[in-house]
């Protein structure tokens, strides 16, 4: 690894694109974004650009990869050509293939597979446009096409990088302090059960730096479950404003709807339980 | 649905609606759907383009490169398309390599690009025999709901249009980059028109239900002058001497409407 | 031991929604001492027990309900149907028709690869895979109208309480609409206008499921239409 520092006092030091250094890169999700989808997202992270598409459960294909008592999650990380310097080719690589595994292992925890046997949850993530952690921002945009996919879920999974440029620790990495780097550390955490459900470092620091970066990544990953949230309740918070106008109009009490749940076939004592005691 | 099979009713009720002169979606035969397109929305490729057609939703990028020529036209830069089905765009599109639709569909808009001469080849050429610039125009399907040709081949056209190469310096044979960009510049500007064979009616812009249960297919691709640049007829069914006339002629109306929105969006 | 929302909040994966002993009603779960939402939904707290009304979902198959299904494939004795549901279901032969099964008989007659189909979930079988009936009224294959999905989840929505939602949209179009539990409609009508106009509705119901005043809204969308045409 290449150590470019370039030498400058202490008290100007600033990130190449002005940020503190403990800044997310400017962050917009969007939900439901693929018409045919079963749950799908769109993640703009600094400028990374990333679609998230979410489908089944369903049949799995070919069947022996099912598996008899519980679903299977499958992951597929993949890089548009176009969306790096110089083109890349579309055939996946060997870090598509690994990243797509890590990705599977930090979403599985969040998720309740053993609900469907022979079943499979497909997570397919499309990188349009690539600025530095991208995995992070993959994690972020399939967590909340999962939840738009109505899969339930023990809570979201919020990734962030941290790593160390220019002998200081920073969080979110963009492309230049990524590739210029010392070191760099994707997290992915949920938040509820304070658990760190992905976690790869390459770089060089010292133990104290390493659990220090740790713990800036998982602050990281806090702020960003918020953004994540609140890009699921945006979805319907515009049309339950301009419905609520319409019903204020018209003079409506809030009668007694139909309620969705007492429509339902009573037979809900055939539905998985979703009791965990725990 | 899935696995490609076609349920017997979808083709049945298709078929009765567009022999009434409608669609299932209300539009006439000869209407396409709403078409939006965005231009330089990318910052990484050297040009790019989104297409919204109705819920068909591809995103075009035009990266640039330098490579070897072909032998038999050493001075001319080489035009690479490509197709992407990726599997977030339907249920039954799986990931792995390309199924021949996708080549298909790229073979298609590149022919277009290609007969009409949209890019000056020779322009691109750096070191004779050896290195030229290459153009490598990729084409990724986001969302599929039909008619991926002419969204396609509109995409194509606009990222070509906004596309800024990089300038290289050639001294003795070395060739060395340079800080420079400059505009790729288009000769003309051709047009993909796909008609769809249903009973014995013609419509446009199919969506991913009618050309489920099409007869057949048809795309013309025309430029600005009203010359044809290329044909492609697909499906089980023939078409007659006088219903290919009737294609190229409407093709030829519907190519002005959308190359007056791709030339809009640049 | 208490509600940490107001009713009907809009609520994620993850959000806590009741700290302490209560019964843990759909798309919800415990941890510890705290209830959670395991999806995208409205919170809905009841006397005895809190839960999470889905405002996204695949199909969960269950026993009783009424599905819209394509024949994907025929085996000996049975087809597969594909239901939208986590799994393909199967329908055998001795749920089709009366006559005993002999490997003689032509099963295409009955259901042919690519028909649609209506059916009953009579039972799901240790994997879950559901089972279908078709011995019944209005079950079988269907021969006219076409089809529409939408999330499952808003289907109690689109029936609303003791069908008054459907019961007013069939009454002001006159349409043939039959639900599917799984997320597809099938509709006929008498003419295309209605069926449209139908299609337009059931988007409007599945786009706004989360509101309050949705029956009246459409009934008066419904009305609105009705004048223009005089």
């Amino acid at each position: 690894m290449s150590k470019q520092r370039k030498r400058k006092p202490a008290k100007t030091w600033e990130r190449i694109d002005g940020r503190k250094h403990d800044e997310l890169r400017p962050i917009h999700i969007e939900s439901g974004v693929l018409p045919n989808a079963d749950g799908s997202a769109y993640i703009e992270m600094g400028r990374n650009k990333i679609i998230a598409g979410v489908y089944g459960p369903r049949e799995m294909h070919p069947k022996r990869l099912s598996k008899p008592n519980m679903g299977v999650l499958r992951c597929r990380y993949h890089m548009a050509p176009f969306s790096v310097d110089p083109r890349r080719s579309p055939a996946p690589s060997r870090r598509d293939t690994e990243i797509s595994m890590v990705m599977r292992d930090c979403l599985e925890p969040a998720l309740f597979l053993e609900r469907y046997p022979r079943s499979v949850i497909d997570v397919f993530v499309e990188i349009i446009q690539a600025d530095g952690g991208t995995r992070c921002a993959s994690i972020n945009a399939a967590a909340v096409a999962l939840a738009d996919a109505g899969i339930p879920m023990k809570d979201l999974v919020s990734a962030c990088a941290a790593g160390k440029y220019e002998g200081r620790l920073i969080l979110d990495l963009g492309d230049y302090e990524d590739k210029k780097g010392e070191s760099d550390m994707p997290v992915a955490y949920m938040p509820k059960f304070e658990q760190v459900t992905l976690l790869q470092m390459e770089g060089i620091m010292t133990r104290e730096e390493t659990e220090e970066c740790v713990r800036l990544a998982v602050d990281g990953c806090k702020k960003i479950y918020e953004i994540q949230k609140e890009a699921l309740k945006k979805k319907y918070a515009a049309v339950r404003e301009e419905a609520g106008q319409v019903a204020a109009e018209a003079e409506f009490e809030p009668e007694p709807e139909p309620e969705p749940e007492e429509a339902e076939e009573p037979t809900t004592e055939d539905e998985p339980t979703e009791d965990e005691e725990q | 649905m899935s696995n490609g099979i076609v349920s017997r009713l979808k083709r049945k009720k298709i078929e009765e609606v567009v022999k009434t002169g409608k669609r299932m979606d209300g539009r006439d035969l000869l209407q396409y759907r709403d078409l939006q397109i965005k231009t330089r929305f990318l910052e990484k490729p050297e040009g790019s383009a989104e297409v919204k057609l109705g819920k068909s939703h591809v995103v075009v990028g035009v990266k640039s490169g330098i490579g070897t020529p072909f032998e038999d036209s050493p001075d001319e830069g080489v035009m690479m398309v490509n197709a992407e089905y990726t599997p977030i765009a339907h249920p039954t599109w799986e990931p792995g390599p390309p199924p021949d639709e996708a080549v298909e569909l790229a073979r298609v808009v590149d022919r277009g690009l290609r007969a009409a001469k949209v890019l000056s080849m020779e322009d691109l050429g750096l070191v004779s025999g050896e290195k030229v610039q290459m153009v490598y125009v990729d084409l990724y399907i986001i969302n599929f709901d039909g008619n991926l040709i002419d969204a396609c081949s509109a995409g194509a056209l606009a990222a070509l249009n906004t596309a800024e190469l990089p300038e290289f310096k050639v001294t003795k044979g070395a060739v060395s980059s340079t800080d420079k960009t400059k505009k790729l510049k288009l000769r003309a500007h051709p047009i993909a028109v796909t008609l769809v064979k249903i009973g014995s009616e013609f419509i446009v812009d199919a969506t991913a239900d009618e050309e489920e249960v099409m007869d057949g297919r048809i795309t013309i691709t025309l430029d600005e002058n009203n010359n044809v640049n290329a044909i492609q007829k697909s499906g089980p069914v023939g078409f007659t001497v006088d219903e290919i006339k009737k294609c190229i002629n409407i093709a030829s109306e519907k190519a002005v409407e959308i190359r007056a929105k791709v030339m809009a969006s640049v | 031991m208490s509600a940490k929302l107001e009713e009907r909040s809009i609520v994620v994966p993850g959000d806590l929604i009741y700290e302490g002993r209560i019964r843990t009603g759909d798309n919800t779960y415990r941890d510890r001492e705290n209830v959670y939402a395991t999806k995208v939904g409205l919170v809905n707290y009841s006397k005895d027990r809190v839960s999470v009304i889905a405002l996204e979902g695949g199909y969960a198959p269950l026993v009783g309900d009424l599905v819209i299904g394509t024949v994907t494939d025929l085996e000996l004795g049975q087809w597969l149907v594909d239901i939208d549901g986590p799994t393909d279901a199967v329908l055998t032969v001795s749920e089709a028709t009366d006559k005993p099964f002999r490997t003689s008989l032509d099963m295409t007659q009955i259901l042919d690869v690519g028909d649609l189909v209506v059916a009953k979930i009579f039972d799901l079988d240790r994997n879950r895979t559901p089972l279908l009936s078709i011995l019944g009224r209005e079950l079988g294959r269907v021969n006219e109208g076409f089809v529409i999905r939408i999330t499952p989840s808003k289907i109690p929505r689109l029936i609303g309480k003791k069908g008054s939602m459907i019961n007013m949209i069939l009454k002001e179009t006159r349409c043939n609409v039959t639900i599917g539990q799984n997320g597809r409609i099938l509709i006929n009508g008498r003419s295309r206008g209605d069926e449209e106009l139908v299609e337009r509705v059931i988007r409007m119901v599945e786009d706004e499921a989360h509101t309050s005043g949705l029956t009246n809204r459409i009934q008066e969308y419904l009305k609105s239409i009705k004048e223009e045409k005089k």
